[in-house]
């Protein structure tokens, strides 16, 4: 057997995580932290070479053979862009924390929690046996609970309870599912909970529907859809930038992950049947998203809502099923990881001299802090999905292939486009542009951003504007997993009505 | 011969008497000992059973019990030293911090 | 249908044409070094940007001038560049399409986007952000090229986006100034809401034909179904009215004017906002196939030439009165281009001269505030025409094209548009012919209040003539304005035959019976302009009226009043509702079912006494509960 790569890049981390629990000085434990980011990091990139080269990478040991559960980890297109964005971001973010806000815990334990996410979530995306995937899936609320609660802003209680009791209920009823394929997997042999066994299964009918609405509702809760979205602004709003990023950017993904792998992979009828349902959802989810941005009064809010609007496209890329909506829609995740981290550490830079959130606080900061202003309206063109950026590619991807099967669906949708500019320009209009503000003058003078801030921005914007213009790298890891699925659901791109043009 | 019933009787006995004592009594080492009558209680009602089966798991369960109950008294008792050392006083109701 | 097949196959581009995509690439590199050097470029960052621009020019001349020479077989050249991405059966590729339209546009493009940036280092000279305005100016060009360039519709979207976001930087250019502010996020959120048009049309062409080139699309045009080729010219339509300030989404046009005059003259008046008529002229095959989606774009240009006139009329904001102008202008050209085939290559040919003498009389104007201390109100000025010369003589070149005086440039293109309306229908033919007299009425307006009439400069204003660095670029624009009609008169329509499949018709220089009308009319609003304006004296401040027909114009046909009533308001209204509910209903909700819980355990938690006399008790229930529970069960 060879080296078992996956195993060792999720416990690196999570290894990391504990040994940073041992009492040390500040300086090592922040330095020790990122060398295990960046080793993590590292061999995430051997990851990807050795996918790349074609390298069998499956692990698949037996753990609990009373319920046939398995350590059975694996990585397909979607799950190694999940991987890549998840070390990427985790040092880039340790960078952005370096130190925490004061009066809170320290940066040790910051992140020793921040690792232990880390390695947790890159089980999620790893996982190829359901039971694992649920233990990973419940176990990463426990250090992002502390992460909000050790951190955050001054409700960070009221936001940490929240979001932990959305999170619970939510893998609670997936639990239920969880139990009923156990029970539908005896029954039919021996038990097995391995993705690829369940999915030879075809549970269709009432029961396949009943465990798939399991799943679903927690993925939904994990990846907020309108209406069981309201924890993710208040648990971005009182956290801080660095953990609403790895909230947002990677935990969350987990839902529409879980979508594809476990919904359609698993319930392909069941999810067809689902369909017209969730593509309205997704596009209230859309609307409802930008209105909220529109509406927010405070920073890390507006990007949290921006995030729910997004994931309404993802979402309707998903339920769309074409090749375009549905490689849009897992090219959208990894793209989405990446822009919001834009916003969430650009915003938390502002935060962070100006000591508050609220748009209101700011104005005119373009005239003294040039660069962050430049930074915050490239981070918030991202979110709007400018061309150029990748953001664009994989939003013209979901709404190009979506339209070829809903045309008025998408349309409505595509309302969310327009006001997506709306929020950023706004935003934007309101904390940078107009006359310099007293507050703005005393707080931000002299005061532009540091050379790590603006370095830390390099990598993160620099993906996305590399993929924006040569998009092709990641089209073509996110396609094998969209093209697998579709084929394992049964559905074909539509044709082109008009024969012959091409 | 008596009747092996008596024994369960008197067993039932002793312990009804010394749930009573435990219900009524103050006194944190006379609860105690009311405590150690209903266990003894049941270690004769345990090896009763036993003569009456032919069985010896009965008698074994009785050696069971008496360890605990020697391990409880030394626990117990303790407790109830330094909560006498703390408050000058063995009466169960002014120990009674154990709520919200 | 056999119109389609004549059509050559655009050649695959060798020698010269390979260097085409540096006419993109320069200016956007520059731009990003601009950006990114800092302050460190501060002093020769606007002579790099000129270059970049001038070394775009020289390449598109070089290419003009290559397709001049070459048969007419293979003048229309691609070139490949790579392959962005591909997702199922749709592959996008990056390709350029030089051809005898796009050319056209990258000549204007670059060369008047050249002069006006040597107009910008003198306009610019004293401004602390000079570097980021020649960034800002270079990013436009370069996205303004790809834009033009582009061989399918998805690359010229991203180019249509770039234009907007360099259009929404450059007119937010001086951000501390609210207004300007606002203006910049208004005209980028009312471009998406054309750009939405463009996206669902790219995407209606991937779900009819698979594929977004040109050449596929154009090619598969007549096989549409009429009700989708009908939608495709809508949405094409709906993308062209934002880009291209049209009615309905005309509002933000004026207020773009707070941008920087050269800014106003390249983008809002010379290049960007003819993009919506280059749009409808390259889609010519999906308007051909839908006569509904041509009467769409014919009715909105002819409301738009005659909104855009009547906003004219009643600014005093000379930026403002120019900005009406073009609207009302590209009114024209949309016309043309709705028109049909016969129309093409006229809407092509006033949109080039427009680009001539607009941008003219934008510098001009700018050259004017230049001198008043940028004071933009006409009722200041007047009696310019002593005081600076050569900005004068340049602007009434530019005035003398745009109201059509025979023989120089707006008069030819102008007249063959009124002419082929006629020949289309009589009432949009007479509708034209109206814009053309008010067109001669608003500008003399604008001539006889800046440059004629007795001095009305506010105190310690000082009107002196601008730099060479910025009257040169004005006299070389007021050159074109004079003969680039003549000029390209009966070349235009046999050129641009291959490219957008019009048949050459003749024209002639004597004028026909519309033309002579077209005279008179044009006659006709200047007198009365010069009755109104030219012989009284003009108050300083605008006079109160009770005339609609004033206070619709200066309140721009209460444009932003419409928008806040039927968009602004209900948005910001259902943003609030939105908050609410989530703050109110479902977060409520779900606080009140954990108050719930918490009340109910507050309840249950006075079980707990603290009493072990009561633990006890509670035990022995239970036990007791147990064991009679057993008890009965055994005797059930």
């Amino acid at each position: 057997m060879t080296f078992p790569w996956l195993t060792f890049l999720g416990l690196l981390p999570i290894l990391g995580g504990l040994l940073l629990l041992l009492p040390m000085g500040k300086g090592a434990a922040r330095l020790l932290g990122l060398g295990f980011a960046l080793a993590t990091l590292a061999v995430g990139l051997g990851v990807a070479g050795l996918y790349a080269a074609g390298a069998d990478l499956a692990v698949q040991v037996p753990w609990i053979r009373a319920f046939g559960a398995w350590w059975a980890l694996d990585v397909d297109g979607m799950g190694l862009a999940m991987v890549l964005m998840t070390v990427v971001l985790t040092p880039l973010v340790m960078l952005a924390e370096w130190q925490p806000p004061a009066g809170r815990w320290s940066a040790q334990v910051f992140f020793a929690l921040v690792l232990m996410l880390q390695g947790l979530s890159l089980f999620v995306f790893m996982a190829n046996d359901v039971v694992l995937f649920y233990l990973f899936f419940e176990a990463t609320l426990i250090p992002t609970y502390f992460l909000i609660v050790g951190f955050g802003g001054p409700r960070r209680r009221y936001a940490a309870v929240k979001f932990l009791l959305f999170s619970l209920a939510g893998g609670l009823i997936m639990l239920a599912s969880v139990v009923g394929l156990f029970a539908i997997s005896a029954s039919q042999g021996a038990p097995s909970y391995l993705v690829a066994d369940l999915a030879q299964l075809s549970i269709d009918g009432h029961v396949g529907r009943w465990l798939m609405v399991g799943f679903l509702i927690a993925f939904i809760i994990k990846a907020p859809m309108v209406p069981l979205h309201t924890w993710l602004p208040d648990a971005a709003e009182h956290s801080t930038p660095g953990t609403a990023t790895l909230l947002v950017g990677v935990l969350d993904k987990i839902g529409t992950f879980g979508m594809i792998k476990f919904c359609l992979g698993l319930f392909p009828e069941a999810s067809l049947w689902a369909t017209p349902f969730m593509v309205w959802f997704a596009v209230v989810s859309i609307l409802w998203g930008a209105f909220g941005a529109i509406g927010s009064r405070n920073l890390m809010r507006l990007v949290a809502y921006t995030s729910v609007s997004h994931f309404g496209f993802m979402v309707l890329g998903i339920y769309a099923f074409t090749q375009a909506s549905l490689s849009g829609s897992i090219f959208y995740m990894l793209n989405h990881g990446f822009s919001t981290a834009a916003m969430f550490l650009v915003v938390g830079y502002l935060a962070k001299r100006r000591g508050s959130y609220d748009i209101e606080a700011f104005g005119g900061v373009q005239k003294v802090a040039p660069v962050a202003a430049g930074l915050l309206l490239v981070s918030g063109l991202s979110a709007l999905s400018l061309p150029g950026m990748s953001t664009f590619v994989s939003e013209f991807m979901v709404i190009t292939g979506t339209w070829s099967r809903y045309p008025v669906v998408t349309a409505v949708s595509m309302i969310g486009v327009v006001l997506a500019a709306v929020y950023v320009l706004r935003m934007y209009q309101r904390t940078m542009t107009g006359p310099v503000t007293d507050a703005t003058a005393t707080h931000f003078t002299g005061r532009d951003l540091t050379g790590l801030e603006r370095a830390i921005m390099v990598p993160i914007l620099g993906v996305l504007l590399f993929l924006g213009f040569v998009p092709a790298p990641a089209a073509q890891l996110v396609e094998p997993t969209a093209q697998a699925i579709l084929a394992h659901v049964g559905v074909t791109d539509p044709a082109p009505v008009v024969k012959g043009a091409k | 011969m008596m009747n092996p019933e008596n024994y369960l009787i008197l067993s039932a006995l002793l312990f009804a008497i010394g749930a009573v004592g435990v219900l009524v009594r103050r006194n944190a080492l006379v609860a105690f000992m009311c405590v150690e009558l209903m266990l003894n209680a049941c270690n004769l009602a345990f090896v009763a059973g036993s003569h009456i089966t032919g069985v010896l798991d009965g008698q074994v369960v009785a050696f069971f019990v008496m360890v605990v109950a020697a391990a409880e008294v030394v626990v117990g008792l303790a407790i109830i030293v330094s909560i006498y050392k703390t408050r000058r006083s063995t009466s169960v109701d002014d120990a009674n911090l154990l709520k919200l | 249908m056999i119109l389609f097949e004549t059509i050559a196959e655009p050649v695959v581009a060798t020698g010269m044409f390979t260097w085409a995509w540096t006419m993109i690439a320069v200016p956007a590199v520059v731009a990003g070094v601009l950006l990114l050097a800092g302050k460190l470029s501060d002093a020769w960052g606007h002579l790099l940007a000129t270059a970049a621009v001038l070394w775009s020019f020289a390449i598109a001349v070089c290419l003009f001038g290559h397709q001049l020479f070459a048969d007419a077989g293979s003048r229309a050249v691609v070139a490949p560049l790579y392959s962005w991405f591909s997702v199922g059966e749709w592959s996008f590729e990056v390709g350029l399409l030089v051809d005898q339209l796009s050319i056209l546009f990258a000549m204007l493009i670059t060369g008047v986007g050249s002069l006006i940036h040597i107009y910008s280092i003198g306009y610019m000279a004293h401004d602390e952000r000079r570097r980021r305005f020649f960034a800002y100016l270079n990013l436009f060009i370069a996205a303004m090229l790809l834009l033009v360039l582009a061989n399918n519709y998805l690359v010229l979207f991203v180019g249509w986006e770039g234009v907007g976001l360099a259009s929404f930087l450059l007119i937010s250019f001086w951000q501390h100034k609210p207004s300007a502010a606002a203006a910049g996020t208004k005209a980028f959120v009312m471009n998406r809401v054309g750009d939405l048009g463009m996206l669902a049309a790219i995407a209606s062409m991937l779900a009819m034909f698979g594929s977004s080139s040109f050449t596929d699309v154009n090619a598969g045009a007549h096989g549409l179904a009429p009700q989708w080729a009908t939608m495709i010219g809508l949405f094409l339509l709906l993308a062209a009215c934002g880009k291209s300030a049209q009615v309905p989404l005309q509002a933000w046009l004026l207020d773009a004017m707070e941008g920087p005059t050269p800014v106003s003259a390249l983008i809002h008046a010379a290049t960007m906002v003819t993009a919506g008529v280059y749009l409808v002229v390259r889609s010519h095959a999906v308007f051909e196939t839908s006569p509904a989606a041509q009467l769409a774009v014919v009715v909105v240009a002819t409301v738009t030439l005659l909104a855009g006139a009547w906003i004219g009329t009643s600014q005093d904001d000379i930026k403002k009165v120019l900005a009406g102008s073009t609207m009302s202008q590209i009114g024209y050209m949309m016309l043309a281009a709705g028109i049909g085939p016969a129309g093409y290559a006229f809407a092509i040919f006033h949109l080039l001269t427009h680009g001539f003498f607009k941008a003219n009389m934008f510098l001009g104007a700018g050259s004017v505030m230049h001198g008043m201390n940028d004071d933009v109100n006409m009722r200041h000025y007047g009696a310019l025409s002593t005081a600076m010369k050569w900005t004068f003589g340049t602007f009434a070149m530019g005035y003398l094209a745009i109201i059509g005086f025979p023989l120089f440039a707006g008069y030819f293109s102008k007249d063959h548009i009124i002419e082929a309306a006629f020949a289309q229908n009589t009432f949009i033919g007479i509708c034209a012919l109206i814009g053309a007299g008010i067109t001669a009425f608003y500008m003399t307006r604008l001539m006889l209040m800046t440059f004629f009439g007795e001095k009305r400069w506010q105190p310690g204003v000082h009107p002196h003539e601008s730099p060479r660095v910025m009257t040169i670029p004005l006299v070389i624009l007021a050159v074109a304005s004079v003969v680039s009609g003549l000029v390209m008169n009966n070349w235009i329509q046999e050129w641009l035959e291959p490219a957008v499949g019009n048949h050459a018709h003749e024209v002639s220089l004597v004028p026909t019976p519309v033309g002579m009308a077209t005279m008179g009319i044009v006659a006709a609003g200047v007198v009365i302009s010069y009755l109104v304006f030219g012989r009284g004296s003009i108050p300083v401040k605008a006079p109160a009226t009770n005339n609609p027909i004033t206070l619709a114009g200066r309140n721009v046909l209460f444009g932003d009043q419409v928008n806040d009533a039927l968009f602004v308001t209900p948005a910001t209204a259902v943003a609030a509702a939105v908050d609410a509910t989530d703050a109110r209903g479902i977060d409520k909700a779900a606080d009140s079912s954990a108050d719930a819980f918490a009340g109910l355990s507050t309840q249950v938690r006075r079980l707990e006494t603290g009493y072990v006399r009561s633990y006890a008790l509670t035990m022995l229930g239970g036990v007791l509960f147990v064991g009679v529970v057993l008890i009965l069960s055994q005797l059930g």
